[in-house]
């Protein structure tokens, strides 16, 4: 099974039924499979707070979420993190593509690489980093965390789990 | 009439629903006029009182209402293409466009000028769109929730505030015992 499909199927085992994306090149095949699958409402956003807002209103409404999205939307989200995610205590599960890592091709990504683990721990976000794809085995349980303690956390995935930029 | 005095009318009709109200003034308008466990007062975060709405709207069926305003929606612009492009028929954004910040000091937004907010919603792909005038505003969302189709409402009103307290409750409890009422 590919990655982005077991990824997709740790979701909906967790009972995940609505996902909102912000696209990345290394997330365009979990976005795919997140579309296809029919026990999750994909609903695109046009920027990570946005999606964020979505994501609350799924939950409070009985339906779990997650956004899908890049490592810059840390820089995106930190006000929607404190006022909203944080303060009114929701789970949500975040998957982040941790571009400007090794084998980066794109040298301004690296300017918010620098920044995401440390605003993560500033914001006391519980935080994972997918570096090989075994790693994922400890995707479901990263779920039940986090819907267990109503927070916001991040699954951090840099290029070597995705498998390179191809041929960049 | 300014936004309060819109509320007020409109309190009746929004009791028992279920409604998102916007940051700040707004929503300690709204808790002062008619407090109900079916408010959802946003504490902080601009901007986002339309996405919440939708994503609630989106996952089960009772009828939504945002209370929004034009600022907030200038700054969450990218949400009027979402809304369009992923029908809820439970969901009305009712934006109270008294072209400004009024939490801020009353300063002018562009909807005040030449912007026009039914006409962006329109060409995000929002099918129905009523602009009304503050005094038409408790017709126009008893039409709406009648229609069972989701609508933008556009309600064109004076600036101002009532002065009104901030709202102390805490956080988690506005959303749990608002979860309590979506369940309900």
């Amino acid at each position: 099974m590919s990655i982005d499909k077991k990824i997709t199927e740790d979701l909906v085992a967790a009972n995940i039924g609505f996902v909102t994306t912000v696209p990345c090149k290394q997330l365009a095949g979990v976005i795919d499979e997140v579309d296809k699958h029919p026990d999750i409402f994909h609903i695109p956003s046009n920027k990570e707070d946005e999606g964020m807002g979505l994501c609350a209103g799924a939950w409070m409404g009985g339906t779990r979420p997650m956004i899908i999205m890049q490592n810059t939307a840390i820089g995106v989200t930190i006000n929607t993190l404190a006022t909203l995610i944080q303060y009114y205590r929701m789970p949500l599960p975040m998957l982040i593509s941790y571009r400007g890592e090794l084998r980066e091709p794109v040298a301004c990504q690296v300017e918010m690489a620098v920044h995401t683990k440390a605003l993560l721990d500033e914001m006391k976000i519980p935080t994972y980093h997918f570096h090989k794809q075994a790693d994922a085995d400890e995707l479901p349980m990263i779920l039940d965390y986090t819907f267990m303690c109503n927070k916001p956390v991040a699954i951090l995935t840099d290029a070597n789990f995705w498998g390179g930029y191809g041929d960049q | 009439m300014i936004r309060s005095e819109v509320l007020k009318e409109i309190a009746p009709i929004l009791r028992g629903q279920l409604v998102i109200c916007n940051i700040g003034i707004p929503s300690q308008e709204l808790h002062a006029i008619d407090d109900q466990p079916t408010n959802f007062y946003m504490l902080g975060t601009m901007g986002l009182a339309s996405s919440i709405g939708l994503g609630l709207a989106l996952v089960q069926k009772k009828p939504v209402i945002v209370i929004d305003g034009d600022g907030s929606i200038l700054t969450n612009l990218g949400t009027l293409p979402t809304i369009g492009n992923n029908v809820a028929e439970n969901y009305i954004l009712m934006i109270i466009d008294n072209g400004s910040y009024g939490s801020t000091g009353d300063q002018p937004t562009y909807t005040g000028k030449k912007t026009d907010l039914a006409g962006m919603a329109r060409a995000a792909g929002c099918d129905n769109v009523v602009e009304v005038q503050d005094v038409d505003t408790g017709k126009a969302l008893t039409e709406a929730l009648a229609s069972g189709k989701q609508t933008v409402m556009v309600v064109k009103c004076d600036s101002g505030n009532a002065k009104m307290p901030v709202i102390t409750m805490d956080p988690v409890t506005i959303r749990d015992r608002f979860m309590g009422a979506v369940k309900a």
